[in-house]
């Protein structure tokens, strides 16, 4: 059995008297994909910001490779490969994909105090690391960041984590603000960093966008893990009814099916 | 961008401060006629340029960091006062006094950045804090040591010539050249260097900035010294030249220099802009305000096309911005 690269050993985590995680123990392998579900409130920005250093666990242990780790600052958890790709890319709207991409680790050419930005090679390399996932819209590094769609600006801060060096990467609802299509291209490019043999922590509320690159599936209610299961041994509804802490949400789906199974296909009408 | 198109040039942060300044030139060389842009003409409006200039960019830099800083007006009187009360009153040498007015900059400049990096006040509060205290510090020190509040300084030497003095036929002064080759200093450091996109990093998204490994508390710091160091480095330089320094004055510096800086195209709410749109708008804003002596014009028009100007620069630029981001490459465009 493999190491996993990153795991949760008996995490607890609380803000004061209020108790946010209970007793969290999870790990991901390489190449696999965590998907994280819960309801908002579940607790897993916590858990999201225990992992990249933000915050810091109030007992248990995380271990990298097998060995326990701190991460005192996003810093620390960085320099250890963890990556964090938020919501809207964490990205700079105003700024080149070439400049955005490099922030930090700016290349540069000439010597001593006249070193000055190469614009050409952060753009080339730029656009060379989101092209080889896939995303061959983007060709030019001088674009803005901001003029990119949704799911083209979440790709770009996955190709710049994957680009330098990250072996985890936490994806924070990166799907929740997509339409359907750009989605896909997400999940596909989540897929592609599993091939790479990254580990991925997906975290999502949604059930169809987690099965379709999840290999392991973990759900937070309350801040303690209520359900840990393979790919397969849970199906969709199954899955949200544990999501919504109850049948009320499975039993309203199936409700609104079945109306629509009798109906032609007709959502039910509003109640007044 | 491989060539040069109309396109790429609009969608530059400079371009509607290029626009304006064209506009603006064209506006005084028809009811003023060109005499503005003669030598004579010319130190009149590059002076204010100048001095307007030196403070302007730094506070530029500020803005496209996302951070303002208006205690730039308290700065101006109080470097002024320093190196008059301590080379002037005292009568120690003018070095002591330069050096005592840059140190006092560095150290206001201090505060502001840690209190504004500590405290989470939004910049605005805090050296709006500043200004008040440091002019407080300014008229009570000033009448306190002097019992006066303008106090004379008289230069002469190495330091006049460097600081103070008129070049090129005795009316431009001193501080165009100093500006000049700040401009240039800054667009290396804003444009050319790495340390350039730390800075529209940190106005564009701090928190991505930090996690980045920006240092942006410090760099915030470090901005924060610059503004007030150049805003006392403006006070000094024009109380060497006038010999003499007052405590009122360099509250139009505050409006001024923002002005500037937003028709230069910089974002109020920061991540966008340039050094060179900077100085286009103070160009700008400087032959506003002295062209109108060469035209027909009562001189009490100039706050009006200034203010026009000022609406007419945020609303073009973000016309222009817009069309930055929108930006696709044509297919096949590009070989």
């Amino acid at each position: 059995m493999t190491v996993p690269i990153i795991a949760l050993r008996g995490v607890n985590k609380s803000f004061g008297p209020i108790d946010v995680l209970h007793d969290i123990s999870l790990e991901v392998k390489a190449g696999e994909v965590l998907c994280l579900l819960g309801d908002n409130g579940a607790g897993k920005s916590t858990l999201i910001r225990l992992l990249s250093g933000v915050h810091q666990p109030t007992t248990g242990t995380i271990e990298m490779d097998g060995k326990p780790v701190s991460f005192p600052s996003p810093r620390a958890a960085s320099d250890n490969g963890i990556a964090t790709v938020h919501q809207f890319g964490g990205t700079f709207p105003l700024m080149s994909i070439g400049r955005s991409f490099f922030i930090g680790v700016e290349p540069t050419k000439g010597w001593g105090p006249f070193k000055i930005y190469d614009r050409k090679r952060a753009n080339a390399v730029a656009v060379k690391a989101v092209q080889d996932f896939g995303i061959t819209r983007i060709d030019d590094g001088d674009r803005l960041v901001g003029g990119l769609s949704g799911g083209e600006r979440q790709s770009l801060a996955i190709a710049r984590a994957v680009h330098f060096g990250a072996r985890v990467l936490i994806l924070d609802e990166p799907t929740a603000a997509l339409g359907v299509k750009q989605a896909t291209h997400v999940l596909r490019i989540v897929n592609e960093a599993k091939r790479r043999g990254l580990a991925v922590v997906f975290i999502t509320h949604q059930v169809m966008h987690a099965m379709a690159v999840g290999d392991h599936f973990a759900v937070l209610i309350r801040g303690a893990v209520a359900a840990d299961f393979k790919k397969g041994e849970k199906s969709r509804e199954e899955i949200t009814d544990l999501m919504a802490g109850g049948a009320s949400m499975a039993s309203l789906e199936a409700e609104i099916e079945g109306y629509m199974a009798s109906h032609d296909g007709h959502p039910p009408p509003p109640a007044h | 961008m491989s060539s040069i198109t109309i396109g790429g040039l609009l969608r530059r942060p400079e371009a509607g401060a290029a626009l304006g300044l064209v506009a603006v030139l064209i506006f005084f060389a028809i009811f003023g006629g060109l005499t503005f842009l003669k030598p004579a003409g010319m130190s009149s409006w590059l002076n204010v340029a100048a001095n307007l200039g030196v403070i302007a960019i730094p506070l530029g830099l500020l803005m496209i960091a996302g951070e303002l800083d208006i205690s730039v007006g308290a700065m101006v009187p109080f470097g002024a006062m320093t190196v008059s009360v301590i080379s002037g009153h005292y009568g120690l040498p003018i070095w002591v006094g330069v050096a005592a007015a840059l140190g006092f900059g560095v150290i206001v400049g201090l505060v502001n950045g840690i209190l504004v990096v500590k405290t989470a006040v939004p910049s605005l509060i805090v050296t709006l804090g500043s200004l008040f205290a440091v002019q407080g510090i300014v008229l009570g020190l000033t009448v306190l040591i002097t019992k006066s509040t303008s106090v004379a300084l008289t230069v002469e030497g190495p330091a006049k010539a460097i600081f103070g003095d008129f070049v090129l036929g005795g009316q431009m002064q001193v501080m165009v050249i100093w500006w000049l080759a700040l401009t240039a200093l800054y667009i290396f450091f804003v444009h050319f260097s790495p340390f350039g996109n730390w800075i529209f990093a940190m106005g564009g998204d701090k928190v991505s900035a930090r996690n980045a490994g920006i240092p942006t508390d410090r760099l915030t710091i470090v901005l924060f010294i610059l503004s007030a160091t150049s805003a006392a480095f403006v006070g000094m330089c024009q109380a060497i030249l006038y010999n003499s320094a007052q405590v009122a004055g360099g509250q139009s510096f505050i409006f001024n220099s923002i002005i500037a800086v937003v028709v230069g195209g910089v974002l109020l709410t920061g991540g966008f802009g340039s050094v060179v749109g900077i100085f286009f708008g103070t160009i700008t804003f400087a032959i506003v305000t002295q062209g109108i002596y060469y035209t027909d014009f009562d001189r009490n028009w100039s706050s009006l096309i200034i203010g026009v100007l000022l609406l007419g620069a945020v609303l073009m630029n973000n016309t222009f911005r817009k069309m930055a981001l929108s930006y696709t490459p044509k297919k096949g465009a590009r070989a």
